[in-house]
């Protein structure tokens, strides 16, 4: 029973890294920029597609296309943060949701074009595959894999974040983007940058999850409503909210599916609900 | 109460004529010549009334109010099952029915309205996407309510006054859906060219100077809300009881969002915006059916991100720039 608790917990806590991953980049950017981008989603799956294709076509191993959906993703976000999302910033927040539901619209009939509706596969390397034993408890080892990838990824961000000079504008821009650009920090450049790394790491989510939460066209719509979660429930523009509310989030999901399977998604659904009351900004928000 | 009547005559002269405009009685007049000039199309003419009247009970949070709901097929979907329900459980009195619908979403809008109306945009998005996922999640486990994914069917309408019953070629059901259309239209059109309307403008406009002028905001929030979901209720009735169906779409996330697509292309806060749209949205869909869905979801995303870059305001946004350009230069 224990076992089957803590095997539960991990898995969720798995889950909730790969709701971190991705939504990360949405959570800074949204915070950075107000922009309610519900395509976000979109760049996750091109991510994916890219893993899928490198693997299937190319013969490329799993880990090497990782890198690649990244640098993919990125250069995606940063082609379409300089020619669309820019003209946006100041637009009405019902403008940015028309628009980004025209993306996914867009992104969900490409993809379907492009590689059929059906679900992709994967080939984990053998490392990746079964179960290991960790203190007597049965853990799967490509989830064990997404803990520990999320783990090094969060260090990665904060050092980020608090050590370097790039960090601390990016800081300052979400505090007061108007006095950042008085002090002469170039905001503009901020916001691309880090839209392009928010993407980079959705696209590497979006590979990193093929195995977990599969892979098909409608990826971005089936999803956006968990990234959405984890910005909203963390707080738009903190790293720390984000990941709490992702890990709260994945295990509530798990459990749910797990103990009461024949609620479905709806535990998830109530859960959403009750957390934007209570918190209406979020769980570390600082603005309403 | 005294206080309120001088501030709305105070107010009045400033009120936009609520005078019927020549355009608004074409606009009706086509509605109602339709019926003789596309006989064969009479049951999309009316799910295209049906959708505009749904269409415009949003217009009335989204446009006015400027409450943006990603979930508002919930109350659609309500209204839908409450009036099929009711039909399938012996009771087919169409207007009866109709009311009933109105009053169930109506109080599931006021309930939902209190958590709605707080919070930021981000916030109100979520709820209201949640809201209309739960209740999806919620009409499909209770399936021997619903009948869940295989929908309500099984709904027996009596005739409407006892007198003209609904026929397949959907003359009565055309007729009474524009009749009911029409009643609601006008019910609406009254409320936003009222006092109370001009201050749902005021709030979108202003959230922080309303208080200042003596404007309960929530409470006018909530009012309108829940007028909205009785609204998108009697829409989801009209649809129960002229196809005498209930499928589990009604509740769905699409709908919600081809709902805000639609209003968004035909303009929003200016009522007929939704109808226009409505019919634009539907007749499209219906002509282009023939051609793979999966190109009709990239074009109609192309069209948003068109739209939002380079037509905001939609078509009646458009056309009244039109109509303001060819007026400065007559003058």
């Amino acid at each position: 029973m224990l076992g089957h608790l803590i095997g539960v917990l991990f898995d969720g806590i798995a889950y909730g890294s790969l709701l971190f991953v991705i939504s990360i980049g949405l959570s800074v950017t949204m915070g950075l920029m107000n922009f309610i981008n519900l395509a976000h989603g979109a760049f996750a799956m091109l991510g994916g597609y890219v893993c899928v294709v490198l693997m299937t076509r190319a013969g490329v191993p799993f880990l090497a296309t990782l890198p690649v959906a990244f640098v993919a993703s990125a250069a995606a976000g940063i082609v379409l943060e300089r020619t669309l999302y820019q003209r946006l910033y100041r637009a009405t927040h019902l403008d940015q949701v028309m628009f980004s539901i025209g993306l996914v619209f867009m992104s969900v009939a490409a993809a379907t074009w492009l590689f059929g509706p059906s679900q992709q596969p994967v080939r984990l390397p053998e490392l990746l595959r079964g179960q290991v034993q960790v203190l007597g408890v049965d853990l799967g080892a490509y989830r064990l894999f997404l803990v520990v990838v999320v783990v090094a990824i969060t260090v990665a961000l904060h050092l980020l974040l608090v050590r370097t000079r790039f960090g601390a504008q990016v800081r300052a821009a979400v505090d007061n983007a108007t006095a950042s650009a008085g002090l002469g920090i170039d905001v503009n450049r901020v916001f691309g940058v880090t839209f392009a790394l928010g993407s980079g790491l959705a696209g590497l989510g979006g590979g990193l999850g093929i195995d977990v939460l599969g892979l098909d066209p409608t990826f971005p719509l089936k999803y956006v409503v968990y990234f959405l979660l984890v910005v909203a429930v963390g707080g738009a523009g903190t790293i720390n909210g984000g990941l709490l509310a992702a890990m709260i989030l994945g295990v509530a999901d798990v459990a749910g599916k797990y103990y009461v399977p024949q609620a479905g998604a709806f535990i998830m659904y109530v859960m959403m609900v009750v957390l934007m009351i209570v918190f209406p900004s979020g769980l570390y928000g600082r603005r309403s | 109460m005294s206080g309120l009547a001088a501030a709305a005559a105070a107010v009045a002269p400033h009120l936009p004529p609520a005078r019927w405009r020549p355009h608004e009685l074409v606009f009706w007049l086509a509605a109602f010549a339709a019926f003789f000039l596309f006989p064969s199309h009479r049951v999309l003419a009316s799910q295209i009334l049906i959708t505009g009247l749904f269409a415009v009970s949003l217009d009335l949070i989204l446009g006015y109010a400027g409450i943006v709901s990603l979930g508002h097929a919930a109350f659609f979907g309500v209204g839908a099952y409450a009036a099929g329900l009711l039909a399938v459980h012996g009771w087919g009195e169409p207007i009866s029915g109709l009311l009933a619908a109105g009053i169930v979403a109506g109080a599931g809008g006021f309930l939902t309205s209190f958590l709605v109306v707080r919070g930021s945009d981000l916030a109100r998005l979520m709820v209201t996407l949640g809201i209309g996922l739960m209740l999806y999640e919620a009409a499909n486990k209770a399936a021997f309510v619903t009948g869940g994914v295989d929908g309500l069917s099984g709904v027996e309408m009596w005739r409407v006054f006892g007198a003209f019953s609904f026929d397949l070629a959907g003359r009565t059901a055309y007729l009474y859906t524009l009749a009911v259309v029409f009643v609601v239209f006008v019910l609406v059109r009254r409320l936003v060219n009222s006092p109370f309307g001009l201050s749902l403008r005021g709030i979108r406009e202003n959230v922080r100077r309303m208080p200042a002028i003596g404007s309960p905001v929530s409470r006018r929030l909530i009012a309108v809300y829940t007028a909205s979901a009785a609204i998108a209720g009697i829409a989801g009735g009209l649809l129960a009881q002229t196809t005498q169906f209930v499928s589990l779409d009604a509740l769905g996330f699409p709908r919600s969002a081809d709902l805000m697509i639609i209003l968004v292309l035909g303009g929003t806060g200016r009522l007929y915006g939704g109808l226009l749209g409505a019919a634009l949205f539907m007749l499209a869909h219906h002509f282009l059916s023939d051609i793979n869905p999966v190109y009709w979801q990239f074009w109609l995303g192309l069209l948003l991100v068109l739209m939002v870059l380079f037509a905001r305001g939609g078509i009646l946004g458009a056309l009244e720039r039109l109509g303001e350009r060819r007026q400065g230069r007559r003058a």
